[in-house]
């Protein structure tokens, strides 16, 4: 957990119905190294990262730019999806299983080589 | 078409950062990237406030086209280059929009905000203060919009493109999956439509495929690229990317794309509506 006390991953979903959503959001964060074992890592944010959501045959969903705490949000459709992040010379890909009224909450490490 | 009169790349607008004959514009769906940082000496447009009427659904008028321009101290004469995030989707739009006025000289950066920043270049906050000029648009040229009843008629007689997502085109979503799923409006597509999303237009960084690879895209998918074109999406901005590649990059004569796309078409009574791959 972090010190701070914030969840961990993407934007508040306040506000939003989640009875009729299927959210995949989440944090992006440079790697660091957690200070205990249960700890996000700790390398802050990474600003204007790509990401881009690719359904179930890779075909292209939609893409967004992190916010300046490293956030990210899809309203998706219940099923598999597959992230992209990609960032200043780095680029990973990440699997997940959306599901109507379960929001995906996500912390993604990259290496990035700007700032 | 020569990609040379439509495309600049990140070095070109190096080069011509301090250009005066030059006029960088943003323009973005999230609009507040670029008060967090743009392009050294960009101004930029706001999608819905600056490029829509706001009383009723259009195009703002040629004398609102004028002040707007006029404003951010384009010319007549300027080279606007034009850029934004998401790949370049509303900047396309207003690509389109500075043709429907005549604008000579206009570019797109090709990649927009992605690849300049997955280049690493760099990004400021300084609004440029520009002089006021007296921009004089032409009348609308309407060879390049579509309206609902074309639509309608070009329904098994023209290409019809729907650039959606699968997901939108088959009915599964209703908008793209960064947006809230809303509701209002039928799910679907319009019949003898073919699915073929923007992004197959586009690389990963966001720069577009070459010209032999964007026919094949369209061919493949049953496009005949001989016959007249509408190019559709969900509110017509990611349609007007897929009108740049098809009217601007493949040069085809007659296409055209329909800003009212399906918020408008899949309101409308009595319609026939698709569903399905």
């Amino acid at each position: 957990m972090r010190t701070c006390g914030a969840t961990p991953g993407g934007p508040s979903l306040d506000g939003i119905d989640l009875s009729v959503q299927s959210v995949i959001q989440g944090v992006v964060l440079r790697a660091g190294i957690p200070q205990n074992s249960d700890d996000v890592p700790n390398g802050g944010p990474v600003e204007r990262a790509h990401v881009r959501l690719l359904d179930s045959t890779g075909e292209f969903t939609a893409e967004v730019p992190t916010n300046n705490q490293g956030q990210f949000r899809f309203f998706a459709a219940p099923g598999a999806w597959t992230l992209v992040v990609q960032a200043q010379g780095v680029r990973i890909e990440q699997a997940v299983i959306a599901k109507q009224g379960e929001p995906v909450d996500l912390v993604l490490t990259v290496e990035p080589l700007a700032k | 078409m020569s990609r040379e009169k439509t495309l600049v790349s990140t070095q070109w607008v190096l080069e011509n950062l301090n250009n005066p004959s030059v006029v960088l514009v943003e323009v973005d769906e999230d609009t507040t990237l670029y008060e967090g940082g743009h392009i050294e000496g960009a101004t930029t447009f706001h999608w819905r406030d600056d490029l829509q009427d706001g009383l009723i659904r259009d195009l703002v008028s040629k004398e609102k086209f004028e002040v707007l321009l006029s404003k951010h101290g384009i010319s007549n004469d300027s080279t606007v280059i034009l850029y934004g995030g998401n790949n370049n989707w509303f900047a396309t739009y207003a690509f389109w929009y500075f043709k429907i006025y005549g604008h000579a000289d206009v570019r797109l950066l090709d990649g927009g905000r992605k690849i300049w920043e997955l280049e690493g270049h760099p990004l400021v906050t300084a609004v440029p203060v520009g002089t006021v000029t007296k921009y004089v648009a032409k009348e609308r040229d309407n060879s390049i919009r579509a309206f609902r009843d074309e639509v309608i008629a070009a329904i098994g007689a023209k290409n019809i493109v729907d650039v959606r997502s699968p997901a939108e085109f088959s009915g599964e979503l209703s908008a793209p999956a960064h947006l809230p799923q809303e509701g209002g409006q039928i799910k679907g597509h319009i019949p003898t439509a073919k699915n073929i999303p923007w992004s197959k237009a586009a690389n990963e960084n966001g720069t577009f495929k070459s010209d032999a690879e964007l026919r094949e895209i369209y061919s493949v998918a049953g496009v005949d690229l001989a016959k007249d074109t509408i190019a559709y999406c969900r509110i017509g901005e990611r349609s007007a990317f897929s009108w740049f590649v098809l009217h601007e990059l493949l040069g085809l004569t007659d296409v055209k794309n329909y800003d009212g796309s399906w918020t408008e078409y899949g309101s409308l009574v009595g319609v026939p509506v698709a569903v399905g791959a």
